[in-house]
């Protein structure tokens, strides 16, 4: 992989984190009002079903997991592993297509 | 006072008389001298200059004619052995030379532009490259911030905090020309991106620097390189 390619992975990583700051505190926010607001399972269905917001908000989410979670464990790999070269990059991308598979599987499945 | 040195796989202790003002070289040296001349190890100042004394201190990395006795020994007992992340040529003496291998790998060296018929470069002290470049500049190569560094321990590739240091120094350099080239030598897994600022080689420095402080200098440098579209 070129130096280029690895100091882009690296810029992307941080901006994919840059990202996940924000949108994870207001996951969780939601998460505590929905909680303590006593909503029912149907009734955050009604609210999320068609809405567009929540969908770009979740869609935006899934994708800055997807960049952000395999380019770390690409260091995990070659720290903890020693595994390194196109093997672990192969294994990672199919990592990386997973999370956003079922990612965008649970987005839709609160919005449509 | 009871020193245990390592010395291959084992450690073998030795009895050394304490002395007020005494450093860890001046323990290393008295067994040398009086208990067993075989033992192996390096110094040449003596006044921490040169950088050649630098051992693990009861695990800790240190230059072993700055750190006096009274400061590191626990239960009146101290552990040395050879820096931490080097090759071990025999008992307290390491292989420096993959160390100093990396700091040509990072472009350590300086490419000047002009010639012998130019005039001097004038670069103004307070101008903030000079500050910047002033900030690392002191560094004398001891290795203790290399044994520091628990990254170079996982990724043997990883050039290590000494030589990301200098290297920030040259990119801080107006003279330099070779500022992309070294920007390009110092990217990805075995350059600066690898660093994960445990800031351990800032802790232990011996000349108080932050090469930390300038892999994150040259972070933000090769970002900008990306971003911008020069790398």
């Amino acid at each position: 992989m070129s130096y280029r390619t690895q100091a882009a992975l690296w810029v992307a990583q941080r901006a994919s984190a840059a990202v996940l700051a924000v949108f994870v505190v207001v996951h969780l926010f939601t998460i505590i009002y929905a909680v303590r607001g006593g909503l029912t399972g149907a009734e955050i269905l009604e609210r999320t079903r068609g809405s567009v917001g929540w969908f770009a908000f979740y869609s935006l989410f899934v994708l800055a997991v997807t960049i952000h979670v395999p380019i770390g464990l690409r260091s995990v790999c070659l720290e903890w592993l020693r595994w390194r070269g196109p093997s672990r990059d192969f294994v990672l991308i199919l990592f990386a297509a997973i999370l956003a598979w079922t990612g965008m599987q649970a987005v839709l499945s609160i919005y449509i | 006072m009871k020193v245990r040195v390592k010395r291959g796989a084992a450690y073998e202790q030795f009895e050394v008389p304490r002395h007020p003002s005494q450093t860890v070289l001046d323990v290393v040296i008295y067994i040398q001298r009086v208990l067993d001349p075989s033992l192996a190890y390096r110094y040449a100042c003596r006044v921490g200059m040169c950088g050649s004394c630098a051992m693990m201190v009861n695990d800790v990395p240190r230059w072993t004619c700055r750190t006096h006795v009274d400061r590191v020994a626990k239960d009146d007992s101290l552990t040395i052995g050879p820096l931490r992340n080097l090759p071990v040529i025999r008992d307290l003496v390491v292989d420096m030379r993959e160390f100093f291998d990396k700091w040509a790998r990072a472009k350590g060296d300086f490419r000047g532009r002009q010639t012998k018929e130019d005039d001097f470069a004038p670069v103004p002290p307070s101008s903030e490259p000079r500050q910047l470049a002033d900030a690392g500049i002191e560094c004398i190569g001891c290795g203790v911030c290399y044994a520091a560094c628990d990254v170079v321990k996982w990724n043997p590739d990883y050039l290590g905090p000494a030589a990301l240091n200098r290297a920030w120094t040259l990119v801080n350099d107006v003279r330099d020309a070779g500022r992309l080239e070294r920007l390009r030598a110092v990217s990805g897994d075995a350059g600066c991106h690898a660093c994960h600022s445990h800031v351990s080689c800032t802790e232990r420095c011996p000349k108080k620097l932050s090469p930390t402080g300038s892999i994150a200098g040259l972070k933000r440098a090769v970002a900008k390189a990306v971003v911008q579209g020069d790398l």
